[in-house]
């Protein structure tokens, strides 16, 4: 029996918009028993994860009971590290009331690896689920863990990165998050002299759930990016009439203008050090065409990476930090290379396989990658080079116009715009061109980015 | 008679009441001028009597305001008339390209004479792009084609301040089709008169 230690602070990186702000984050105690289930001779662990079990039995807690286990399936099936036991074939099974009449017999007839039993009861302010995961061979109990909130989702998420952590060793991205610029409220902007739609920019779980927009900036507003603590979103904003780099802090309501004043001139696509201390973007306050800058996070230390007759833009950094890859017109057309993030040393060309590229994306590691978009016919698809052995591979091909891809923070899988099933919308694949998931659905959606 | 009433009125009429305005105004300003003596009287039926007082005329003499000529209505047209219907012509470039072709150059330069007759004007050179490239390198795309305009312009005499650039790459498409056609119209740099 595992003891109920709530821990308020710190333990989950729990993105929570201010309209969810009163919701307490879930609290969780340390795992008692951590073990891992085992698949045999290397297959992926068989899984057995039947209805969650509803102790108080009413409609409500059945239908959250249902939710958190659909939710979690989608969350481990997202990353194919396990193989589940059919729907049907669970369904054979007598259901459980609690974790004393399991029938592991029956579990084991079915090979079933392991058998994941969760309990959901509804207490004063949330849920409280509890969650046991068996080794169907021994029935020992090989994760155990409780939660309590009032969000079923962000349970299921949290418990979804715990088994992928625990049994896999693997950062899910269950509670992660995808920002975007959307024109979907068809809003017009005002003040202009001509009738345009106002883009702003949204966010949503990575699995396309809570689709909440956190600008009001009616106007275009385009290219955002995540903090790497996933607190701030840096975006282009045409507000001031030319683009600008700005910063909302989405848990706060603020907004910081990180460009700004005479000469600051034209300004786009923000790209945050993976320290979150600085941003670099690309901009023409030099009078020639765009030069690649970086700028500490606070608006102080501007600093001029590039510096040549060239269009120099998109810029992205690697996993590290010690690089930025950019792209540049100096060949007559879009190619991507990389400098060193000091802007000292010779820009090395990276893409050769075409004849425009643009928008490369670094994966983390334990990948090192770059995603970017290239023209293969009258639209662009989305392309992956491998840094160690520079091969390239292919993942859409010509499914509609395809472009910024952004990474997964544990580099498994890319967010991308499509144009595929008719206007622009934003989609997640694996890295090897899987796994294809449409994530929303309303208006024009584009230029996603990925929280850690 | 107010201008109103005089526009509504037929235009032999008016072009009667023109004329008389005209006499009216041919006798009217010798005041110092040494005017003829009046003819001496001679034999009329009214002989005996005084000169009967020339009528009052029916109308003061009235300049009829000219039709409006387009300079006039550029003039004074608000900022959103002007750019709805904008006399500066945009111009047009090939996929890829912020090249100005000679037709280009040829739209430049009336643009650079309607730029130099209101002088006052400053303008924004927007920059656009068709949707075949992507929406990033576009914003650079955009600028660079805004800035091919400006500088043409610039050589013909323009003032640089006068002329803003501001690319929108390909989010602001002319027309919204996904053919040829779109995206001729679309890969474009677009002038806004932004004060005038």
């Amino acid at each position: 029996m595992t003891k109920r230690i709530p821990i308020t602070a710190g333990l989950v990186a729990i993105a929570l918009l201010a309209a969810h702000a009163q919701q307490p984050p879930p609290s969780q105690q340390p795992p008692e028993i951590s073990t891992t289930i085992t698949g045999e001779a290397g297959a992926p662990p068989r899984l057995a994860l039947p209805d969650f079990i509803a102790v108080s039995r009413d409609a409500e807690t059945v239908a959250i009971a249902k939710t958190i286990t659909q939710v979690l399936r989608d969350d481990l099936e997202f990353e194919r590290e396990f193989s589940f036991i059919p729907r049907d074939v669970m369904a054979t099974i007598p259901s459980a009331t609690g974790f004393n009449d399991i029938a592991f017999d029956r579990w084991h007839e079915l090979n079933a690896d392991g058998l994941l039993v969760g309990t959901v009861d509804k207490q004063i302010g949330g849920l409280r689920v509890q969650i046991r995961l068996y080794n169907v061979r021994t029935r020992a109990v090989a994760y155990s863990h409780e939660y309590t909130s009032s969000n079923a989702r962000l349970i299921a998420h949290t418990i979804s990165d715990e088994i992928h952590k625990t049994q896999r060793a693997l950062e899910g991205v269950a509670r992660t998050k995808i920002t975007f610029a959307s024109d979907r409220d068809g809003e017009r902007m005002t003040g202009t002299v001509v009738d345009r739609e106002v883009k702003e920019i949204y966010i949503a779980d990575y699995d396309g759930e809570n689709q909440t927009r956190v600008t009001v900036g009616r106007t275009l507003n385009i290219t955002p990016r995540w903090s790497p603590d996933a607190r701030s979103i840096a975006y282009t904003s045409y507000r001031r009439g030319e683009p600008q780099i700005f910063v909302s802090h989405i848990y706060q309501g603020t907004l910081d203008e990180l460009t700004k004043g005479a000469g600051s001139g034209q300004n786009w696509l923000p790209a945050w050090s993976p320290d979150g201390q600085r941003i670099c973007f690309s901009s023409t306050r030099g009078g020639g065409p765009a030069q690649l800058y970086v700028v500490n996070k606070d608006g102080s230390g501007l600093r001029r990476l590039t510096n040549d007759k060239w269009v120099n833009t998109t810029p992205t950094w690697s996993p590290a930090g010690n690089q930025i890859a950019f792209v540049s017109d100096r060949t007559g057309n879009p190619q991507i290379y990389i400098i060193n993030a000091d802007g000292v040393g010779t820009a090395q060309r990276i893409s050769t396989s075409e004849n425009y590229a643009d928008k490369p994306s670094w994966s983390p590691p334990p990948y090192n990658e770059i995603a970017y978009a290239a023209k293969t016919g009258p639209g662009n698809d989305i392309k992956i080079i491998d840094m160690a052995t520079r091969q390239v591979r292919q993942i859409t091909f010509g499914e509609g116009t395809n472009e910024s891809p952004a990474w997964a923070p544990n580099g498994r899988h890319f967010a991308f715009m499509s144009t595929r099933s008719g206007k622009s919308q934003i989609f997640t694949v694996d890295r090897l061109g899987k796994g294809l998931k449409q994530i929303t659905k309303i208006g024009n959606n584009q230029q996603p980015d990925w929280s850690r | 008679m107010s201008t109103h009433a005089m526009r509504s009125m037929p235009k032999y009429a008016a072009v009667l009441l023109l004329l008389f305005a005209v006499g009216c105004h041919k006798k009217a300003p010798p005041v110092v001028r040494p005017v003829p003596p009046p003819p001496p009287p001679t034999a009329t039926p009214n002989q005996g009597q005084r000169p009967p007082t020339p009528p009052e005329p029916v109308a003061e003499p009235t300049i009829v305001p000219p039709e409006p000529v387009a300079e006039d209505r550029i003039a004074s047209a608000s900022l959103d008339d002007l750019n709805r219907n904008s006399p500066l012509k945009p111009v047009f470039f090939t996929l890829d390209s912020d090249e100005l072709s000679a037709e280009n150059q040829k739209t430049l330069e009336e643009d650079a004479a309607i730029l130099k007759r209101y002088g006052t004007w400053t303008v924004t050179i927007e920059g656009h792009c068709d949707e075949r490239g992507t929406a990033e390198y576009n914003l650079a795309l955009g600028e660079r084609r805004a800035v091919a305009a400006r500088a043409y312009l610039v050589s013909l005499g323009i003032a640089a301040d006068r002329l803003r650039t501001v690319s929108y790459g390909k989010e602001f498409p002319f027309d919204p089709g996904h053919d040829e056609n779109a995206w001729a119209k679309n890969r474009r740099a677009h002038f806004v008169v932004t004060a005038k």
